[in-house]
C-alpha cells in the first residue's frame, strides 16, 4: 500500500485495535450534531433581512390566510427552505463522497476528483446547448428535471465508463483508477469548455449558473424531494455498510467472506451517481465537500462505514451550510458563490485534523 | 422649544419648496404638487439591474427613487454610492428583497431565473426590458423606464432629444460615409479584460452595431458574439483601426501593453499605433448617451483615418 494511502486511512488502525471507545464515539457524534444545530441556527438568524421573534410563527398560526409579506415571507419562503436544502446537499455530497472512498478503497476518490461531478456537469451543459438549439424541444411540464435526468445519466456514465476503463487498462492498480478518474474529469471539463464556446448568449447565463455552483433556487418542494431521495439514498448506503467495510481488506477478502463484489460495486456506482446527479444539477458545481466530509468523519470516529456514513451526512450538511450563510451574508446585499467558502472552510479544518491525527499517531 | 419647533418647521417648509422648484424646473410638464404628493403616499424603491436602465433613470432625475443598483451601474459616479446587489447574474434574493424595494427593473442578463421567481413571489414587480443593439430599442426601454417612475411626460420630451441629437448624429456620419466613397475604415473591436483571456467582437455583437453606427464596419465578420482573439485571425481581418474600452485597455497596460498582445502589432492598425478606447458603459451601454458615443466614436475615426 502506497505511504498516501496508508497516510489517509488513519482512521482504519481501529478496525482491530478498537481504540475509538464508544464514550469517545458518542462524544463526536454529540459534538457534530451540536455543530449541526448551531449552523442551522446561525444560518436562521444571519441574512440581509433582518428577521423579527414574531416572524417565526407560521403563517397559519397566526390566522393569516393570505400569503405572509415582508420579513416573515424572506424567512418562511426564501431562508428557511435554502438553509434546509444547503444541509441536505451538504449530506448527499458527504455520503456519496464517504461511498466514492469506499468503494474505491482509496481517501482521494471524491466524487470531484474522479469526473463524476464534472460528468453530472457536463450532461447538463449539453442538454442546455445541444438541446435548446434542436428542434425537439420538451414539453413545458418535463423541463424541471430534464436537467436532474441528464445530470443522473452524466454522473453514471462517469461510473460505470471509470469503473469499466480502470479495469481494461491498469487492472487491480489504485493509482491507475485514481489517473482514470482525472483523465475522465479533464475530458468532461473540456466537453463543459466546448459547450460555453457553442453556447448562445442565453444558454451562456445557464451556463454560468452550473459551473459557479449556487444554492439559491431552494423552494419547499426542491428541499421535500431532496430529503425523500437523501433518506432512500442513505438508507441504502447503510445497507451498503457492512460489505463496504469487508471491501477494505480487499476484494479477495471481501470475497472470502462471502461478498458479491460486483454487486456491491454497481449498488454503490448507482447511489453515487444519484446523489451526485441530483446535487448538481439542482445546484450546480459544489467541490470538496464530498473529499472533506468522510476525511472528518473517520477521523472522529474511525473508519466502520456504518458509523462513517451518518456522520459524512451531518457534517457534510453542517459544512456546507456554513460556506453557504457566510456566502450569503458577507457581502449583503450581493451574493458570493459559495464554492469559495467550501473549500476556505473545509482545507484547513482538514489540515487542522490531520496535523492532530498525525501527531497523536507519532508520525507517517 | 416652541422656536426651535417653528425653525425646524419653516425649514421643512423651505425644504418642501425647494424640492417643489427643482421637480418643476426639471420634470417641466409635470405637475410639482402632485408629484411631491404621489411621492409622499407611495415612496418608490427601484432596484435597476443594468447600467442603461441606471441611466435612464438618473436622465429623467428620477434617483430619489433609486434604492440599489448592480456592478455594471458606473455612470453617473453618483450611482456607485447606491447599495450594490452584486453580479446581474448572479442576484441574491434575500439581498435585493433587503433593500424593500417595490419594483425591480432588469435587462436580459439578470438572473438566476430562480432568484427572480423568488423576487416576483415575494410580490415584488420584476419589469425584464429585452435589449436589443438598436437605437430604437433604447427609445423604447426610455418609455418603459418613463413609465415606472411614472415620469412619462419627461421621458417622451427626452426622446425627442435624443431623436434630434441622433438625426444630427446619423446626417454627419451619412456625410463622411459619402466621402469615402465605400471604403469604410475596418475596426477590430478588443475586449480586454485581462491579458490572458483576450476576446473580439465577431457579428450580432453590441461593439459591432456601434462601429456600423459610426460609419465604420467591423473587421472580424463571420463569427457571432465575441470570442476568443487568434492572432492569425486579427491579422487576416486586417483592422485600420483597434477600438477597445478605457477599462479594457487599462487592464491590458496601456496601447503598448495592448499592441504586445500576439497578431495585433502586425495589422495596419498596429503598425501606425491607431488604438482608441471609450469607457465601456458609454461605448456598449446603450443607454441614453447613444447619440453622443456614436458621435465620438465618428469623430475619433475621422482624425485617425481622415
Amino acid at each position: 500500500m502506497s505511504a498516501v494511502h496508508a497516510l489517509s486511512w488513519a482512521g482504519r488502525r481501529d478496525a482491530s485495535s478498537s481504540a475509538w471507545s464508544r464514550q469517545q464515539r458518542w462524544l463526536a457524534g454529540a459534538a457534530i450534531a451540536a455543530l449541526l444545530v448551531l449552523a442551522i441556527v446561525l444560518a436562521a438568524q444571519f441574512g440581509a433581512v433582518r428577521v423579527q421573534a414574531a416572524d417565526w410563527w407560521p403563517a397559519w398560526l397566526r390566522g393569516e390566510t393570505t400569503r405572509t409579506s415582508g420579513s416573515a415571507h424572506v424567512l418562511w419562503q426564501i431562508r428557511l427552505p435554502r438553509l434546509l436544502f444547503a444541509v441536505l446537499i451538504g449530506a448527499a455530497l458527504g455520503v456519496s463522497g464517504a461511498l466514492t472512498q469506499g468503494l474505491f478503497r482509496n481517501p482521494l476518490a471524491d466524487p470531484s476528483m474522479i469526473g463524476i461531478t464534472a460528468g453530472a456537469a457536463c450532461a447538463a451543459a449539453l442538454t442546455i446547448v445541444v438541446f435548446a438549439s434542436s428542434n425537439h424541444v420538451l414539453p413545458i411540464a418535463w423541463r424541471p428535471w430534464a436537467l436532474p435526468a441528464a445530470a443522473f445519466c452524466g454522473a453514471l456514465a462517469v461510473c460505470f465508463a471509470l469503473d469499466g476503463i480502470a479495469r481494461w487498462i491498469t487492472p487491480g492498480s489504485i493509482t491507475g483508477l485514481l489517473l482514470t478518474g482525472v483523465a475522465l474529469n479533464a475530458i468532461a471539463a473540456a466537453v463543459i469548455g466546448l459547450c460555453t464556446y457553442l453556447a448562445s448568449d442565453e444558454q451562456l447565463r445557464s451556463l454560468s449558473f452550473w459551473t459557479l455552483g449556487s444554492l439559491a433556487g431552494a423552494g419547499w418542494w426542491l428541499v421535500a424531494g431532496l430529503a425523500v431521495l437523501l433518506a432512500v439514498g442513505t438508507w441504502r448506503a447503510l445497507r451498503l455498510a457492512r460489505a463496504l467495510n469487508a471491501l477494505a481488506l480487499g476484494e479477495a477478502a471481501a470475497g472470502h467472506v462471502g461478498i458479491d463484489v460486483a454487486v456491491l460495486r454497481t449498488r454503490c456506482v448507482i447511489l453515487v451517481a444519484l446523489l451526485v446527479g441530483c446535487a448538481v444539477a439542482w445546484c450546480g458545481m459544489i467541490t470538496f465537500i464530498g473529499l472533506v466530509a468522510p476525511h472528518l468523519a473517520r477521523m472522529l470516529i474511525g473508519a466502520d462505514q456504518r458509523r462513517v456514513l451518518p456522520l459524512a451526512a451531518a457534517v457534510g450538511g453542517a459544512l456546507l451550510l456554513l460556506a453557504d450563510t457566510l456566502a450569503r451574508t458577507l457581502a449583503i446585499p450581493a451574493e458570493i458563490p459559495v464554492g469559495i467558502f467550501t473549500a476556505l472552510i473545509g482545507g484547513p479544518v482538514f489540515l487542522l485534523m490531520l496535523y492532530g491525527v498525525m501527531r497523536r499517531r507519532g508520525g507517517v | 422649544m416652541r422656536s426651535l419647533s417653528e425653525r425646524q418647521q419653516r425649514r421643512s417648509v423651505l425644504g418642501g419648496l425647494f424640492a417643489a422648484a427643482a421637480l418643476v424646473s426639471v420634470g417641466g410638464v409635470v405637475n410639482a404638487a402632485g408629484a411631491a404628493g404621489s411621492s409622499v403616499r407611495s415612496p418608490r424603491r427601484i432596484v435597476s439591474i443594468g447600467s442603461a436602465l441606471t441611466e435612464m433613470i438618473y436622465a429623467l432625475n428620477a434617483e430619489a427613487g433609486l434604492a440599489g443598483v448592480d456592478t455594471t451601474s458606473l455612470y453617473p459616479p453618483a450611482a456607485r454610492a447606491l447599495p450594490n446587489v452584486g453580479y446581474a447574474r448572479s442576484l441574491s434574493a434575500e439581498g435585493v428583497l433587503s433593500l424593500a424595494p417595490t419594483q425591480i427593473v432588469a435587462t436580459e442578463d439578470a438572473g438566476p431565473p430562480a432568484v427572480l421567481r423568488q423576487l416576483e413571489a415575494a410580490g415584488i414587480p420584476v419589469a425584464i426590458l429585452a435589449a436589443n443593439h438598436r437605437f430604437d430599442g433604447m427609445l423604447e426601454r426610455l418609455s418603459k423606464i418613463g413609465e415606472i417612475t411614472e415620469r412619462s411626460p419627461a421621458a417622451a420630451q427626452l426622446a425627442q432629444s435624443l431623436r434630434g441629437d441622433w438625426a444630427q448624429v446619423q446626417a454627419q456620419v451619412a456625410s463622411r460615409t459619402a466621402v469615402r466613397r465605400g471604403k469604410l475604415p475596418r475596426v477590430l473591436f478588443v475586449l480586454s479584460h485581462s491579458i490572458s483571456q483576450v476576446m473580439v467582437a465577431g457579428d450580432t455583437t453590441s461593439a459591432q452595431a456601434m462601429i456600423e453606427y459610426a460609419g465604420a464596419r467591423n473587421a472580424l465578420t463571420g463569427v457571432s458574439g465575441y470570442k476568443p482573439l487568434t492572432p492569425e485571425a486579427a491579422v487576416a481581418a486586417a483592422p485600420d483601426i483597434i477600438l477597445g474600452t478605457e477599462q479594457g485597455l487599462q487592464a491590458a497596460g496601456g496601447v503598448d501593453g495592448l499592441l504586445r498582445l500576439p497578431g495585433l502589432i502586425d495589422t495596419p492598425a498596429g503598425r501606425a499605433r491607431r488604438v482608441m478606447a471609450l469607457e465601456a458603459t458609454l461605448l456598449l451601454g446603450f443607454g441614453p448617451r447613444l447619440p453622443a458615443a456614436v458621435r465620438e466614436l465618428d469623430a475619433a475615426f475621422a482624425a485617425r483615418m481622415g
